[in-house]
């Protein structure tokens, strides 16, 4: 047992201990989700339905619910179902959820993958760039602007931005981000501009002054002194000392961000009607419907496991110190 | 001081009237320095932590940190006037010119990069004119020169190999001058004195001169040629540093002296009065005044200038010539309890493991009340287990520990409240002890409310007087851990122990951290406490002098054993174990000031 465990690399067991983690996180948030919906005061099915519900319909969802069984067993039902890719059945409109969601999902990941590839490098630049002019009127200016953004709600930039460009000043492009149910996005692409926009500035001062403090942190530690006095020309100084010991920091910044992105789309689509997940689970917070607001705050969770696992696995592997035991 | 002709080709540094100063111009960090080097030659700079040195060191690389910057005066280095040049010049010319070497090498190492590529840098800036490799380069140092510690990365390395990674960069571009910080501050004493000898033969070898910072006279005494006394941004002495060591004309080289513990003296050390100035020089009086005992009121009238009290020996002081006042070095030995007092602590067969490790094997040893035992060894020998073991503190540890007549359990939280005030264990880090959230006077405090039935209104006066015994200012008692420097910290760890009055107290390498004068106050506080309270002391610590210093017995370590014990002075001037004889060997000593010629020449001492 123990020749076994040494003679696998102290970065696998490292790297293997967080997806364990990150297993058991995940299995705890099912239980989180779960749970906060479904144990209810009273009777679930009276919640779902409203007061008015006559008596045939309740003991219908009752069925459907299988509220007669105990929690426990509901929840490893459940859970085995989502496991196994059965996402149950909305109680709207009795539709399979996978294939509600399914459409919703791939609409909020372009809106993520829109917004990430533009802001990160741009903020990430700009943050590198503010901090090694740390201090002079370019940072200054940078600074404010980013604490100006950061200090406004984001439906407020939303909103602000459809009177600019949609309504009031110009009308360049749609107020709403509605698609017909069924037609992609990439079908009227003007749709994602405002959407992409407004969380683009959601995130960017936040990524901006996190890149640009862990990049003076580096830029004011000993190292970079030291490689100020070994006379090294600054282009070295600042690619091969500086930026790699960034780099680590920097990706649990765009971690936290993507993680917080996906919860800001929800406020996002539903003030611009854009079909993502988040206005998903609006509606079906609306309309109670449980089995969705299960399954879509789950994927919401998951994602944001996935996201952190990622980020710390990555940051194993930069990291000289985490990546190797001693010589 | 004197004047220098600014082209004297054969000097390879010369600075003038130099001033350091911060940018709103309100404090002036380095004042007047002047100063010379040939080819080959080491001045030792010393002076307590504040005084100056890393400023002056980092300015004669033409570099000053965020806020400050040169005031005035001329930095020449090999034909090149550094304090001239504008930026892209100066870091062409550092690394090339001029090299560094800093501080704490775990910290100005770039943890991303491997040694290689580090080392590898230095070597391209010199250009293709010479072959040196990287093999070579790491040889000079003593290093392997392997892939395999080319290829590590710095958190793999031991402090000493990291410093010696450090010196190995500095020597590679084979510069005109050297810039040392402090660099075996925090290595033990046998790193340190290779470190000391590498630096020393390859200055010779390759006519390197070098500036070597520290705040222990006893290190430079075994370095350099020449040694400059740094008080408030000002050299007050500086000469041959036999002639500054043996025959100090300024009345805070002296208390410097005083301050450190020498390995081949018995005597006692004696802290520095007063509070260390907070930077900057005095521009009207001499900045000395407050701590001198000799100031007449003409030193509050002129800076004093520099002086030559014998050639090439100069001393800023007014009083310098006064001979009268100087005494001897007080040669007071820590008085022996003997055996009339009654045992307090008695080991027998202490054995401790971490997990299947065993670390300590049959410890048996006896402290009697009021005496000081001191425990030496080199590191990784077990001293730290054996003081946490006593301590309580670490749970794996079997054999008999018996306290004044009963039987101690391993574990602090399985032993009485007396028998937790009565033993107290002040650590390395003063972090351990203080909660990093709290006021330290709150910290402090906190060991009261714990331990002993002192009513809450008495708290504050007495928390105060802790503060006043270990010469830590009231205002500390609002301040939290982080504010604080290293030594008020360490300062204040040691407030928290003594404030319950203990019997018992066990001091872990407590001031390895600290400035030889914080050192030397703190050493004065544990005689004192020692002599008039009877306080029983385990003192641990890898500097022989400082033990030798204070305690009346010593246990040496080695590999978990005690392989020698006996009265300090017998041990230490008659060692039977070979690792004794090594720490010995390895202590920077006064007696080893370098241009020992120079005294018979001058006929001083
Ligand atoms: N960048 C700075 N701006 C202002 N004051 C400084 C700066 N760096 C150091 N000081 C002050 O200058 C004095 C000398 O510092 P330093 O040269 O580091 O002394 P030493 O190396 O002798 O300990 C200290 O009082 C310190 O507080
Ligand atoms: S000049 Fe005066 S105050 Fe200054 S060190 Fe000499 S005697 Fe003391
Ligand atoms: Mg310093």
């Amino acid at each position: 047992m123990l020749k076994f465990t040494s003679a696998i690399s102290p970065l696998m067991t490292l790297i293997c201990r967080r997806i364990a983690f990150g297993a058991l996180t995940l299995l705890i948030l099912s239980m989180l989700v779960f749970f906060a919906t479904e144990i209810l005061p009273g009777d679930a099915a009276r919640v779902v339905l409203g007061r008015a519900a006559n008596e045939t319909a309740l003991q219908a969802l009752r069925e459907q619910l299988h509220l007669d069984e105990p929690v426990a067993a509901r929840y490893w039902h459940w859970l085995v179902n989502i496991c196994t890719g059965d996402f149950g059945t909305s109680l709207v409109n009795g539709r399979p959820i996978a294939e509600l969601v399914a459409s919703r999902l791939m609409n909020s990941a372009v809106l993520l993958v829109l917004t990430t590839g533009l802001t990160i490098p741009l903020a990430v630049g700009l943050g590198v760039f503010a901090a090694l002019r740390r201090g002079r009127r370019s940072d200054s200016f940078l600074s404010v602007a980013a604490l100006v953004v950061a200090s406004l709600p984001e439906f407020v930039i939303g909103i602000g931005l459809i009177i600019v460009f949609a309504t009031v000043v110009v009308q360049w492009l749609p107020p709403v981000s509605m698609v017909p149910p069924g037609t992609s996005v990439f079908a009227r692409p003007l749709v994602l501009v405002l959407p992409t926009l407004t969380l683009g500035l959601v995130s960017f001062p936040y990524i901006f002054r996190m890149i640009r403090a862990t990049m003076i942190d580096v830029l004011e530690s000993d190292y970079m002194e030291m490689a100020t006095l070994k006379g090294l020309p600054r282009w070295r100084m600042t690619f091969v000392h500086a930026l790699p010991n960034a780099v680590a920091p920097a990706i649990q910044v765009v971690a936290l961000m993507l993680a917080y992105l996906a919860g800001g789309t929800v406020m996002i689509e539903y003030v611009f009607g854009y079909a993502g997940l988040g206005q998903g689970l609006m509606n079906a917070i609306q309309s109670r419907d449980m089995p969705v607001i299960q399954v879509i705050v789950l994927l919401l969770a998951a994602f944001y496991v996935l996201v952190n696992l990622a980020a710390d696995i990555v940051t194993i592997l930069v990291t000289p110190k985490l990546r190797t035991g001693t010589w | 001081m004197q004047l220098i002709d600014p082209c004297d080709e054969t000097r390879t540094v010369s600075v003038k009237n130099l001033r350091v100063e911060t940018t709103d111009n309100l404090k002036q960090l380095v004042e007047d320095v002047s100063l010379e080097l040939l080819p080959g030659e080491i001045l030792g700079v010393v002076g307590e932590s504040g005084s100056g040195k890393t400023t002056l060191g980092l300015a004669l690389l033409g570099h000053c940190r965020r806020g400050l910057r040169i005031g005035a005066g001329t930095i020449r280095v090999g034909g090149e006037l550094l304090s001239d040049k504008g930026p892209s010049e100066l870091q062409r010319l550092r690394g090339r010119l001029v090299c560094y070497v800093p501080q704490d090498p775990a910290t100005a190492l770039n943890p991303a990069l491997r040694i290689r590529t580090q080392l590898a840098e230095c070597l391209d800036k010199n250009g293709s004119g010479r072959n040196i490799s990287l093999e070579d380069l790491l040889e000079d140092v003593m290093l392997p020169s392997g892939a395999g510690f080319l290829h590590a990365f710095p958190h793999q390395l031991s402090g000493g190999q990291l410093q010696r990674v450090a010196i190995a960069m500095a020597f590679a571009a084979r510069p005109r001058l050297i810039v040392m910080d402090e660099p075996t501050t925090g290595l033990d004493v046998s790193t340190q004195s290779h470190v000391l000898k590498t630096v020393r033969r390859l200055c010779e070898s390759h006519r390197v001169a070098a500036v070597y910072v520290s705040h222990d006279i006893a290190v430079v005494a075994s370095i350099a040629n020449r040694t400059a006394v740094v008080y408030a941004g000002r050299i007050v002495e500086m000469g041959p540093t036999a002639s500054v060591l043996f025959d100090p004309s300024h009345p805070y080289t002296r208390a410097l002296i005083r301050a450190v513990p020498d390995i081949d003296s018995t005597a006692t050390v004696s802290g520095l009065a007063g509070q260390a100035p907070d930077g900057g020089a005095d521009l009207k009086r001499c900045s000395f005044v407050p701590r001198c005992a000799l100031a007449v009121p003409a030193c509050r009238a002129t800076v004093p200038p520099a002086v030559p009290v014998r050639p090439g020996h100069e001393v800023r002081c007014l009083r310098a010539a006064d001979r009268e006042h100087i005494h001897e070095r007080s040669r007071l030995l820590p008085e022996e309890t003997g055996s009339r007092s009654n045992t307090l602590l008695d080991v027998r067969q202490l054995t401790a493991s971490h997990g299947n490790a065993k670390i300590l094997h049959d410890i048996t040893f006896k402290i009697r009340a009021g005496e000081c035992v001191g425990v030496v060894g080199t590191s990784g020998s077990g001293k730290t287990t054996l003081a946490r073991s006593l301590a309580g503190l670490h749970e794996d540890a079997r054999g008999q520990v018996i306290y004044r007549d009963s039987e101690l359990v391993s574990g602090t939280r399985n032993r009485d409240a007396d028998a937790r005030r009565s033993i107290q264990y002040i650590f390395q880090s003063p972090y351990g002890s203080l909660n990093p959230r709290r006021s330290i006077g709150a910290s402090v405090a906190t060991a009261l409310s714990q331990l002993t039935t002192v009513p809450a209104a008495e708290r504050r006066a007495r928390v105060l007087k802790a503060f006043d015994q270990v010469a830590l200012p009231a205002s500390a008692i609002d301040r939290f851990p982080h504010e604080l420097s290293g030594g008020q910290r360490q300062r204040a760890a040691i407030a928290r122990a003594l404030i319950v009055d203990p019997d018992f107290l066990i001091c872990d390498e407590i001031t390895s951290a600290l400035d030889v004068s914080v050192q030397a106050r703190i050493m004065e506080l544990l005689g004192e406490l020692q002599r008039e309270h009877g306080l029983t002391m385990l003192f641990v610590s890898h500097n022989l002098a400082v033990v030798r210093s204070i305690a009346q017995r010593v246990l040496v370590m080695q590999h978990g054993r005690i392989v020698e014990s006996g009265l300090t002075e017998a041990v230490l001037t008659n060692p039977s174990a070979a690792v004794t004889r090594q720490l010995l060997q390895d202590a920077p000593r006064f007696s080893c000031a370098r241009s020992a010629e120079y005294l018979e020449e001058h006929d001083v001492v």
